[in-house]
C-alpha cells in the first residue's frame, strides 16, 4: 500500500469494491499463466505509483505523491533523506548547528544550477524557505518548519536559520521533499512545467496517465545512468501488476497487491523484495467519547486482537505486528507487541472491571479501501469474541472521511494506515482527530524536539512509543510492507521506503 | 420561417435546460461532504496554510457568487482552473476527449454493426438456432457488467494472447495504431452491454413490423421474404431502434467512466471519476455539464433521425 497524495496518514489505493471482489479473485488465477516477454531498453525506466500528483510541485498542497514523481528525480533540497532514512547533505555540503540548537548555518555549494539556468544560492534558498513560512503559503507540511523563526543569506553560499525554540528534526524535514529548492521566477509554473537542480527534467505530463522525464545535461552531481525516466499512474493494484507481466513497466516501488506478490518472487524474471515501510495500520479511536475514554476499554480491545491473524488475513502475510506507532522501518521503531498482546479471557475480564460485562456497540466508521474494509471485518470477529459489537459503516475516502472522522471527528472508531515517517507527534496535537489528551505523552514529545544529542532524541521517540502501547490511543495493528517488483537486471531501486520517495537516480540495467 | 422558428424555440429550451442542470449541478456538489482545499493540503495542514489555500481557490467567496462566477466564465468558454492540476480546465477536458470520443463512437459503431444484423436474423427466423444463439448473447450481454467484461478481455487477449496491451494509453503521438489498439478492448467492453440491448430492441421490433399489413402486401405482391424484410421491415423498425441508441447515451458515458478505470485509460470518465473522489469540484462541474450537453444534443440529433425515418413526423411540420 502507499500513500495517497494528499494524506500523510493514509494509503492511496483509490480502489472501490468492486473491483476488489472481482479483479482479485479473476486476475490473481489467471496471471499466473502469463509469460513475460518484453523489448529491453538500457536507456530507460518506467516505474509505476498509483496516485497521480495534482502539481508537480511538492513544495504546495500535499507533498505526498508529487514527491514520489519528482523528488531527488528533478527537485533537491538543502539535505537528503538517504534510503537509509539518514539526514545526508546534498545542495548544502555542510552546516554547523549552535550549542543552544538555535542556530543552523549551511554552507551551500556554489556549482548548481537550475534547470533553467539560474545560479541556485545562498538568496535562493532563503526564498523557498520563507516562501514556506509566508501568510500566503500553500504547503500542507508548513508546522514542520514554523520552528525557524529568520532566515538569512551571508554571502552567496552561507544560509544561517534562526529558530526560535530547539526542533531537533528540523534538519530531517529539511530532506523532506516538501521543502525543495525552487527558483523563485518558476514558483508559478512548477506545478505543471518543473525547474529544479535535480539529474532529471519532466519534458511532458499527460495528465490522467503519465509523467516523461529525461537526463539533464547541465546536473552537479554525477549524470545518471538512463536518459529518460517515466512515471506511470495506474491506481488499480491488479492493472499494476498486468502492467507488470505485460512488460509495460519496468519498476513497482511498491506493488499495492500482496496477494499478487508471489507470483513475482516465484519468477526469475523479475526481482522481489519485501522492503520495510512507513505505513502504519490503526484502529484510531476517539478518547473523548465513551467507553473510549476509558483505558481499560482500549485495552481490553486491544488484547481481542490476534495481530499476527490479522497480517495473514489483510495482506497475505506480508506486514509486521506493531505494538505502537512507529514501523519497524523506522530508525527509532521499538517492538512493544507484547505489551496487550491476544488474550480474549483478560480482555473480557478488563471489560467487566471497566463496567461492561456485557460488552457494549459501537459505530466502526471504515473508509472505502480495500486494506480498511478487510481489517475492519477481521476486527469485527475479533471484537465479537469478547461481547464486542462494531456496526461497520463504509465512508467514502478521502471527502466524507476527512469531513466525518478527521474535521468533525463525529466517530467511534475508525481505521486508516499513516505513512508519514516521523509522525508520532500527531498524537500531541489538539485537535487532532483521536481526541488524546496525555500531559505524560507530550512531555516525551518536547524531550525529543528538545534533545541536545542524537541519544537524547531516540531515547525520547522511544519513550514516546512506550506511552502509547499502554495508553493505547488507537488500536496498534499492522505496518504494511513496502513490496518492491522490478524486471531482473535492474539494479540500484529503494528497498526499503523512509520516504514515500520514488528516487530513481542511481537506477540503472545491469550490462 | 417557421423552421427557424421551431429551431429558434428548440435551442430556448436547451439553454433553459442547460441553465438549470448546471444550479441543480452546483448545488449537490457543494452540498457533498469534503472541503477541496482539505483534500489538497493532507491531514498535516494548519489552519492558516488551509485558509490560504481556500481563498487562492476561491473557495471563500460566497456561494452564490461561486455560482456565477462560474457560469459567467462557462458562457465565454472560461470553464476555470481545475483545484487540483492547476490547470484550465477546458484544456483539460480537450486533452481527455481525444480518448474518450473515439472509445465511445468506437463502441457504438460496434454495438450496431453487432447488434443490427443478429437481431434482424433472429427476427427473421425466431425460435431457430439463430434467434436462440442471439437471445443468448443478449442475456449474458445485459448480465454481465462491462467492468468484468474488460477484464476477462485483459486476462485473455493481453496477458495470455498478447495481442492487445493490458491498459493505458499510449497517446495519439505514439502513432495511430497503437493508440487506436489500445482502445480495442475497452470498446469491445464497453460496447457489448449496448450490443446486447440493442439486440433485443432489434429483434422485438422486426417481429413486430412483420405482422402489419403492409408487409403482408408485399409479399402478396410477390416479394421474397428477404426483400420484404430489408425493404420494408427493416427500414421501418429502425424507429425505435435509434430511440434506444439514443437512451443508451447516457449507460455509454456512465459505462466509460467504469471501463476508463479498469483500462486506467485517461479519458473523461476517469477524469470525472478522480476529479469526484479528489473533490476537485470545478472539474467535476463542468465534466457533469458537458455530459448533460452531449444528451442534449443526442436528443435532438435523434429527434432529427426520427423525422428522416418516418415521413409522417416529417408531414406533419
Amino acid at each position: 500500500m502507499d500513500a495517497d497524495p494528499r494524506f500523510t496518514l493514509s494509503t492511496g489505493l483509490l480502489m472501490t469494491k468492486f473491483s476488489d471482489l472481482f479483479k482479485g479473485s479473476c486476475l490473481a488465477v489467471l496471471l499466473a499463466s502469463a509469460v513475460p516477454v518484453w523489448a529491453q531498453d538500457s536507456n530507460s525506466i518506467i516505474f509505476v505509483q498509483p496516485v497521480e500528483p495534482q502539481g508537480l510541485d511538492p513544495t504546495v498542497s500535499s507533498p505526498v505523491a508529487a514527491g514520489q514523481v519528482t523528488w531527488q528525480n528533478v527537485f533537491e533540497g538543502l539535505v537528503a533523506i538517504d534510503r537509509d532514512g539518514r539526514v545526508v547533505p546534498q545542495l548544502a555540503k555542510s552546516w554547523t548547528i549552535s550549542d543552544d540548537g538555535l542556530t543552523y548555518s549551511f554552507d551551500l555549494r556554489d556549482d548548481v544550477e537550475f534547470q533553467n539556468g539560474v545560479h541556485f544560492d545562498a538568496t535562493t534558498a532563503k526564498f523557498t524557505l520563507d516562501r514556506i513560512l509566508s501568510e500566503a503559503s500553500t504547503n500542507g507540511q508548513k508546522a514542520n518548519y514554523t520552528a525557524i523563526s529568520d532566515v538569512k543569506a551571508v554571502g552567496v553560499t552561507t544560509l544561517v536559520l534562526t529558530l526560535s525554540d530547539r526542533n531537533a528534526d528540523l534538519l530531517y524535514w529539511l530532506g523532506y521533499p516538501a521543502a525543495v529548492m525552487v527558483e523563485p521566477s518558476t514558483v508559478d509554473s512548477n506545478g505543471t512545467d518543473p525547474v529544479g537542480t535535480g539529474p532529471f527534467k519532466v519534458t511532458e505530463w499527460r495528465k490522467g496517465d503519465r509523467v516523461l522525464m529525461s537526463a539533464w545535461d547541465g546536473y552537479w552531481g554525477d549524470a545518471p545512468a538512463i536518459a529518460s525516466l517515466t512515471a506511470r499512474f495506474i491506481n488499480d493494484p491488479q492493472a499494476q501488476a498486468a502492467a507488470l507481466k505485460a512488460g509495460q513497466v519496468d519498476i513497482a516501488g511498491n506493488l499495492n497487491a500482496p496477494e499478487l506478490f508471489d507470483q513475482f518472487t516465484d519468477d526469475p524474471a523479475y526481482t522481489a523484495v519485501v522492503g520495510a515501510g512507513e505505513m502504519e495500520v490503526i484502529a484510531g479511536m476517539n478518547n473523548a467519547r465513551p467507553p473510549f475514554d476509558d483505558q481499560r476499554v482500549r485495552q481490553a480491545l486491544m488484547m481481542a486482537v490476534d495481530r499476527p491473524s490479522l497480517v495473514a488475513a489483510v495482506s497475505s502475510g506480508y506486514g509486521t505486528a506493531i505494538g505502537s506507532h512507529f514501523s519497524p522501518a523506522s530508525p527509532f521503531y521499538q517492538d512493544l507487541t507484547e505489551e496487550f498482546s491476544y488474550n480474549p479471557e483478560k480482555a473480557k475480564a478488563l471489560l467487566a472491571e471497566a463496567g461492561y460485562p456485557n460488552g457494549f456497540s459501537f459505530d466502526f466508521k471504515v473508509p472505502n479501501r480495500s486494506y480498511a474494509q478487510r481489517s475492519a471485518e477481521i476486527l469485527q470477529a475479533f471484537f465479537a469474541q469478547i461481547g464486542v459489537t462494531a456496526n461497520i459503516q463504509s465512508s467514502d475516502f478521502p471527502a466524507a472521511w476527512i469531513q466525518d472522522v478527521f474535521k468533525d471527528t463525529n466517530y467511534d472508531m475508525t481505521i486508516i494506515g499513516h505513512s508519514e515517517p516521523l509522525d508520532i507527534g500527531i498524537y500531541a496535537r489538539d485537535p487532532y482527530y483521536f481526541n488524546y489528551d496525555s500531559s505524560d505523552f507530550r512531555a516525551k514529545m518536547d524531550k525529543v524536539a528538545t534533545a541536545t544529542s542524537e541519544a537524547e532524541r531516540e531515547a525520547g521517540y522511544r519513550q514516546a512509543q512506550e506511552v502509547l502501547a499502554q495508553d493505547l490511543p488507537a488500536l496498534f495493528l499492522f505496518s504494511y510492507p513496502k513490496l518492491g517488483v522490478w524486471k531482473a537486471g535492474i539494479e540500484g531501486v529503494w528497498e526499503n521506503g523512509p520516504v514515500p520517495a520514488n528516487d530513481m537516480t542511481d537506477v540503472h540495467w545491469v550490462k | 420561417m417557421t423552421r427557424l422558428l421551431t429551431l429558434f424555440r428548440g435551442l430556448l429550451v436547451t439553454a433553459a435546460v442547460l441553465l438549470a442542470a448546471s444550479l441543480v449541478i452546483f448545488l449537490l456538489i457543494d452540498a457533498a461532504p469534503g472541503d477541496p482545499a482539505e483534500i489538497m493540503l493532507g491531514t498535516s495542514a494548519q489552519a492558516d496554510t488551509l485558509a490560504a489555500l481556500r481563498h487562492e481557490l476561491g473557495l471563500d467567496l460566497p456561494l452564490f457568487s461561486r455560482y456565477l462566477s462560474w457560469l459567467g466564465g462557462v458562457f465565454v468558454g472560461d470553464f476555470g482552473q481545475s483545484y487540483t492540476y492547476g490547470v484550465a480546465v477546458g484544456e483539460l477536458i480537450g486533452d481527455r476527449l481525444t480518448v474518450t470520443l473515439p472509445l465511445t463512437v468506437m463502441a457504438t459503431a460496434l454495438a450496431v454493426a453487432v447488434s443490427l444484423p443478429l437481431g434482424v436474423v433472429a427476427a427473421a427466423r425466431p425460435g431457430r438456432a439463430e434467434d436462440n444463439l442471439a437471445s443468448l448473447f443478449a442475456q449474458i450481454g445485459i448480465a454481465v457488467p462491462n467492468f468484468w467484461i474488460g477484464l476477462l478481455l485483459i486476462v485473455t487477449f493481453s496477458l495470455n494472447l498478447k495481442w492487445f496491451p493490458p491498459g493505458g494509453f499510449p497517446g495519439w503521438e505514439a502513432g495511430f495504431n497503437a493508440a487506436l489498439g489500445s482502445l480495442i478492448l475497452p470498446s469491445i467492453a464497453l460496447a457489448l452491454p449496448q450490443a446486447a440491448v440493442l439486440t433485443r430492441v432489434t429483434r422485438a421490433a422486426v417481429i413486430e413490423v412483420t405482422n402489419e399489413d403492409f408487409v403482408r402486401t408485399a409479399r402478396a405482391k410477390g416479394l421474397t421474404k428477404r426483400r420484404a424484410l430489408w425493404r420494408h421491415t427493416v427500414p421501418n423498425a429502425l424507429l425505435p431502434v435509434v430511440t434506444m441508441l439514443g437512451l443508451q447515451i447516457p449507460f455509454l458515458i456512465s459505462g466509460a467512466v467504469l471501463v476508463e478505470n479498469v483500462f486506467n485509460l485517461p479519458g473523461i470518465g476517469s477524469l470525472a471519476y478522480q476529479a469526484l473522489s479528489q473533490r476537485d469540484l470545478i472539474v467535476v462541474q463542468n465534466v457533469v455539464l458537458l455530459f448533460v450537453a452531449i444528451v442534449l444534443v443526442v436528443n435532438a440529433g435523434t429527434d432529427a433521425l426520427y423525422a428522416r425515418l418516418d415521413p409522417r413526423l416529417r408531414a406533419r411540420k
